[in-house]
């Protein structure tokens, strides 16, 4: 069964401190959810879990099954057994979906090993179908061209997949309409076993009408204040999150004023962004 | 990225598995430097009629008066002094294979060309050093009365179609290197298809440069008739000298009213080859051609396919690659001019520069007055893998009527850390994710070739990059 320990996790981009603090462990079998209001670092965690090269942790640890996952490069930390269903999933045009998974199942055998092909396009077909996606998704480049739902899909379709032990969903629920929704929640309630840890991130309770968390925290500052159980959601639900901010004392709950990123990426033209248009 | 992963990517270029050199003795060549006693020579041992011979001569005295372009890079180092021109290797082209001398045989068996000719090529040529030394097409073909053929045995054989079509789109006067080969021209490819034939295998052509200091300088002519088609492929390779080599090359392609035509290049010479190519299409009505284009090696490379698109609804496309690693200058680009009415051209170019390389796009869109309704799509794409690799796009618009429709985007970037976050976020080494990234970024031009040269051009790049796996 696996365990994922985060203690007095702090991390900062660009000499800001983002994370300050944050203590949680997530063992095989159970489903945790941060909430929270925007910009409190909940996405900020998920990103530092994986090992997003933006962050720097500053001091605390991460550990895997007792595994110094800081230590690990984010390939290492995916192959452990670590999963993290990204917010933006990028785009990596010329890059087929299902050339790209395989690659990536292959990645977890043994060296010189592969998967075989049959059993891939089972599995795959089997995935595709269970998340109710278009046919030709395999054949279509990576991320790309694919509706906010889709990607979301696309997502949940590659940790049906890899199955790992330790999944974080980041924002998964973003972007889905109703039925969108209740088709994610489906397949990870599905996935759900003593060998699968999972942690959801997320603003609004009605992802967790689909999927059952069995604890719930409340992500300010940089910082887990407070966690308890479901009753915690149907109170956040019905009030927002002010009675918690009253309660600690807490004037602003955020840590970082979302900004526009901007960033050349392969498919955007960079003479518009030179001017701006 | 690592440095490791940079230097793995720079290897592309660096480790050349082409590099060996045979030692095969030649049968005449004329020694080093090129003087009018040269190119009388050069068209003697080939018994050509007396136009080649004067058209040679005023050639070689174009190539005197122009000085080298100084609009694109430094051509300067070329010392014409050391260069042989012209290199006989075998007594003549064979048709069976087992006839080439043993030396020669080697080198393209090492090279895969019989065998790849076996499964799916319609014919195939091979040339090295001067002149075309195998040849072979299917009856089929010959039977619908399609030549192909080397360019010295079609001016023996059909002197007056070869005479019809000759230098008219590349006339010698066009640059300095177009006059060079034009003085001192040999081998090459030929074609005819004939109205209506339509050929389906592609036919290949193998270019090889063996001795150092050597300048290679073929001339392909090639004639789609009306409502024909041809798909035409080509490689090249030589072997690592210390002292550079040059290529300079004139292809001539017209298509005519209704006709179709792919040229299909993936140029893999060695990093002292400087190659300096002239390829020109004239397009009547409602013909397309088509120029996929790799550059994968050579120590300077200035190669501008271009299309004149003289009929009305002419189209031209282009797709190329560029890498270009350490001490490599791809100066490579396309041309699209207009004329015709409703006239369409494409161009869409992918550039990789690595460890220090420079990789420009060079290209020119030019609309006529009485090209009403013309329209052009450019897209130059370019990933630079490090902070000491150099990219520009140069790209020149002439735009006569008002009526013109031209598109022009151009994206540079790194390899962007959000892909390879993800792709590593899913187990993917570094280096596989940044191969990923590469393989996709070349992918529209990787899927215009056919099926044996997809797979080399993905085994070349991945096979470098392997090393630094696990």
């Amino acid at each position: 069964m696996a365990i994922l320990e985060i203690k007095n996790l702090h991390a900062e981009v660009d000499n800001k401190e983002i994370l300050k603090g944050v203590n949680l462990t997530i063992k095989g079998g159970e489903t945790h959810a941060i909430m929270g209001p925007n910009g409190t670092g909940k996405s900020t965690l998920a990103s530092v879990v994986m090992g997003h090269p933006k962050f720097t942790v500053t001091k605390g640890e991460i550990l895997l099954d007792g595994q110094d996952v800081l230590e690990m490069t984010v390939d290492e930390r995916s192959r452990a057994g670590l999963f993290l269903g990204m917010q933006h999933p990028a785009e990596v045009p010329g890059v087929t979906n299902s050339d790209f998974i395989k690659t990536a199942m292959n990645a977890r055998m043994e060296k010189g090993k592969n998967v075989s092909l049959f059993k891939f396009i089972r599995e795959l077909d089997k995935a595709v179908e269970g998340l109710k996606m278009n046919e030709d998704l395999p054949h279509r480049y990576l991320n790309e061209g694919f509706s906010g739902g889709e990607k979301k899909r696309n997502e949940i379709l590659q940790m049906k997949l890899l199955k790992p032990s330790i999944a974080i969903l980041d924002e998964i629920d973003s972007g889905l309409d109703v039925d969108a929704l209740k088709i994610v929640g489906e397949n990870v309630t599905a996935m759900k076993s003593d060998s699968l840890g999972l942690l959801l991130i997320t603003h609004y309770q009605r992802l967790l009408d689909y999927i059952k968390a069995d604890v719930v925290h409340v992500m300010m500052k940089g910082k887990i204040v407070k966690s308890g159980d479901i009753s915690l959601i149907e109170r956040i639900d019905q009030e927002g999150y002010d009675w918690i901010k009253e309660e600690l004392g807490i004037d602003d709950e955020r840590v970082v004023i979302p900004e526009e990123e901007k960033r050349a990426v392969l498919g955007t033209c960079a003479t518009k962004e030179a001017l701006k248009l | 990225m690592s440095e490791k992963t940079k230097q793995d990517i720079g290897n592309i270029i660096g480790d050349y598995k082409y590099g060996f050199k045979t030692d095969s003795k030649s049968i005449l060549d004329t020694g080093k430097g090129l003087t009018e006693e040269v190119v009388r020579y050069i068209s003697k041992v080939k018994n050509e009629p007396q136009w080649m011979l004067d058209f040679r001569l005023k050639s070689y005295e174009i190539f005197k008066s122009k000085p080298n372009p100084t609009w694109g890079p430094d051509l300067s180092e070329i010392d014409f002094d050391q260069i042989t021109y012209f290199i006989r290797s075998s007594e003549k082209s064979e048709s069976d294979w087992d006839e080439v001398p043993e030396e020669i045989k080697d080198t393209f068996d090492k090279l895969g060309i019989p065998e790849a000719e076996q499964k799916f090529l319609a014919g195939v040529s091979t040339q090295f050093e001067s002149e075309v030394v195998y040849h072979s097409t299917i009856k089929e073909l010959e039977d619908q009365g399609v030549i192909f053929t080397d360019t010295d045995t079609a001016l023996r054989e059909y002197p007056e179609l070869f005479k019809e079509y000759f230098s008219k789109v590349v006339p010698p006067r066009d640059n300095k290197y177009a006059a060079l080969n034009s003085a001192v021209w040999s081998g090459g490819s030929f074609i005819y298809v004939p109205k209506g034939v339509k050929v389906e295998k592609p036919l290949q052509s193998y270019f090889r440069i063996n001795s150092e200091q050597m300048g290679q300088f073929e001339r392909t002519l090639i004639i789609v008739d009306e409502g024909a088609s041809v798909n035409y492929v080509e490689g090249c390779t030589a072997p690592i000298y210390t002292k550079h080599s040059l290529h300079a090359a004139i292809v001539e392609i017209f298509v005519k009213k209704g006709g179709h035509c792919r040229y299909s290049t993936v140029q893999n010479w060695a990093n002292n080859i400087i190659n300096l190519v002239t390829k020109r299409t004239l397009v009547e009505e409602d013909g397309h051609m088509e120029w996929i284009d790799g550059n994968i090696g050579s120590k300077i490379n200035m190669k501008y396919p271009a299309c004149i698109l003289k009929g009305d609804r002419a189209k031209g496309t282009t797709i190329s690659i560029a890498f270009a690693g350490e001490g490599m200058n791809q100066d490579t680009g396309a041309k699209m001019i207009h004329i015709g009415k409703d006239t369409t051209s494409k161009i869409i170019s992918k550039s990789i520069s690595a460890r220090g390389g420079r990789v420009n796009y060079r290209g020119m869109i030019r609309h006529d007055k009485k090209a009403i309704g013309a329209k052009s799509n450019v897209e130059c794409d370019t990933i630079i893998l490090d902070d000491i690799s150099v990219s520009d796009t140069l790209p020149y618009n002439i735009v006569k009527n008002n009526s013109a429709q031209v598109q022009h985007e151009a994206t540079v970037s790194k390899v962007s850390e959000e892909q390879l976050f993800y792709l590593m976020s899913r187990g993917l080494t570094e280096e596989q994710a940044t191969e990923m990234i590469i393989m996709g970024f070349i992918e529209p031009f990787a899927k215009e070739l056919p099926m044996e040269y997809a797979v080399e051009l993905n085994q070349l790049i991945k096979l470098e990059m392997e090393g630094s796996i696990g």
